[in-house]
């Protein structure tokens, strides 16, 4: 994924967090949005450690040994925000108060399902926060390279590595385009500038519902 | 009416942890981990541990002393992706780790020490964490039963303390500690600093006292492990 492509897909998924959301971005590429989050926009960001209201990453040498997220980054707490324990962070998100969550993927299927912590006989490091995450946030977003690295999709029909949550994905990013779960199926949304139809087509795993006339590019 | 003074030494508090214990370890990454009472632990030298900690640390800090030193048996955690040495350990067969979902284990956690056995869930219906638990159908749909987790010990870690073992943390540094700090038969506390009682107001107590045991002064200096982290 070249850096463009990956910088307008954060940008991009970061016009669906609207004011007054409370949201929690995942490890890695997901936590990587907050950059885009327009600075004037009232958005309460949470963090599974134990903070609602981050600020922001903290500068370098103004980092307090106390304040950091679920990834390990140094963080600000925002005025208004809060600290509490794990029981209450998780009430959080199980209660349905998190109305959005965007996760990472191994892989993610046209049913909703979500495969993104455990490769058997790979990569097996424990499930994290991951699984009531996507399983309850009230919606749930997938950040992905479309493919992975050696050009194989990561969008499939159904996924083959053990899931994180059963039809648990509402919207799926990519570096090439956005897609849609519905009951029918996945729907092409949007495609990313420079990249056609038939190039998403042959990236994807699974059928793609596509809308009639002209597709919108972000 | 006066309040217990709860302070001892840190040899004699954690000089009472035996081989085979079930041990509860606080923090979340660096904060909230008590690295002192970990540290003297090791020195103690206890062996054939079950740990119960959010993470594993990361190599050459906290949980990551006792697995160096082969104290650990058993590790109760939610993911261990910043240790490589642990996930080394557990691939080699040379500790066992039971993976839970992070926010299922702060609540068997909590509702150990709420005095209860368990609880009913659907977190990871469908999915591999579900295998094997005992399940229960309510209103017409299948739930799991999470039992309650307890320890022998819960080491935590204080910003504030009150001589009584009142305990107030600080940022993210809350995390685990007041839930293990309820659900251990017996709770050590090191805290970075320690008033008289009534200096911590009451409303500020995250942590009443009745729910600690031991109480152990860190030192003015830290050990650097406590500082922030250059990756």
């Amino acid at each position: 994924m070249s850096s463009t492509a990956k910088q307008r897909m954060l940008a991009r998924a970061a016009r669906d967090i609207t004011p007054g959301m409370t949201v929690n971005l995942g490890i890695g590429l997901p936590t990587q949005v907050m950059a885009h989050v327009g600075a004037d926009c009232p958005v309460c960001l949470h963090s599974e450690n134990g903070i609602a209201g981050v600020g922001g990453l903290a500068a370098p040498g103004h980092e307090d040994r106390n304040l950091i997220d679920a990834g390990g980054g140094y963080i600000t707490c925002a005025p208004g925000g809060s600290f509490f324990d794990s029981a209450v962070s998780f009430a959080l998100v199980r209660g349905g108060r998190l109305d959005l969550t965007l996760l990472g993927a191994f892989e993610v299927a046209a049913n909703g399902d979500l495969a993104n912590w455990i490769i058997p006989g790979k990569s097996a490091a424990g499930v994290g926060g991951a699984i009531e995450l996507a399983q309850k946030a009230r919606r749930v977003g997938v950040l992905t390279s479309h493919t992975d690295k050696h050009g194989n999709p990561k969008i499939l029909e159904r996924c083959t590595l053990p899931l994180t949550a059963v039809g648990c994905v509402n919207r799926i990013y990519t570096d090439m385009a956005v897609c849609d779960v519905q009951p029918d199926g996945l729907h092409l949304v949007e495609l990313a500038e420079g990249v056609t139809l038939a190039e998403v087509r042959a990236a994807t795993g699974a059928p793609l519902i596509v809308p009639a006339g002209p597709i919108p590019t972000f | 009416m006066p309040l217990l003074d709860k302070s001892t030494d840190l040899a004699e508090a954690i000089g009472r942890i035996g081989d085979g214990a079930r041990i509860m370890i606080g923090g979340f990454g660096v904060p909230g981990t008590p690295f002192t009472l970990i540290a003297e632990l090791v020195r103690h030298g206890p062996k054939n541990l079950t740990i119960i900690k959010n993470d594993a640390n990361e190599p050459g800090m906290g949980v990551d002393w006792l697995l160096g030193a082969g104290m650990v048996s058993r590790l109760i955690t939610s993911h261990v992706g910043l240790n490589g040495n642990a996930v080394r350990m557990m691939n080699a067969g040379e500790i066992e780790v039971e993976f839970v979902a992070q926010g299922i284990l702060a609540e068997r956690i909590r509702t150990a020490g709420a005095g209860l056995k368990g609880f009913v869930s659907d977190i990871g219906i469908g999915t591999l964490l579900a295998e094997g638990k005992q399940r229960v159908e309510m209103d017409g749909a299948t739930y799991l039963i999470e039992p309650a987790l307890e320890a022998d010990f819960a080491l935590v870690h204080a910003a504030r303390a009150d001589t009584f073992g009142n305990l107030a943390y600080a940022a993210t540094a809350r995390n685990f500690n007041p839930l293990m700090a309820m659900a251990a038969n017996c709770t050590i506390a090191e805290a970075e600093v320690i008033v008289g009682t009534g200096g911590i107001d009451p409303d500020m107590v995250h942590t009443p006292a009745p729910f600690v045991d031991h109480l152990v002064a860190l030192p003015e200096k830290l050990m650097e492990v406590y500082g922030v982290v250059h990756r």
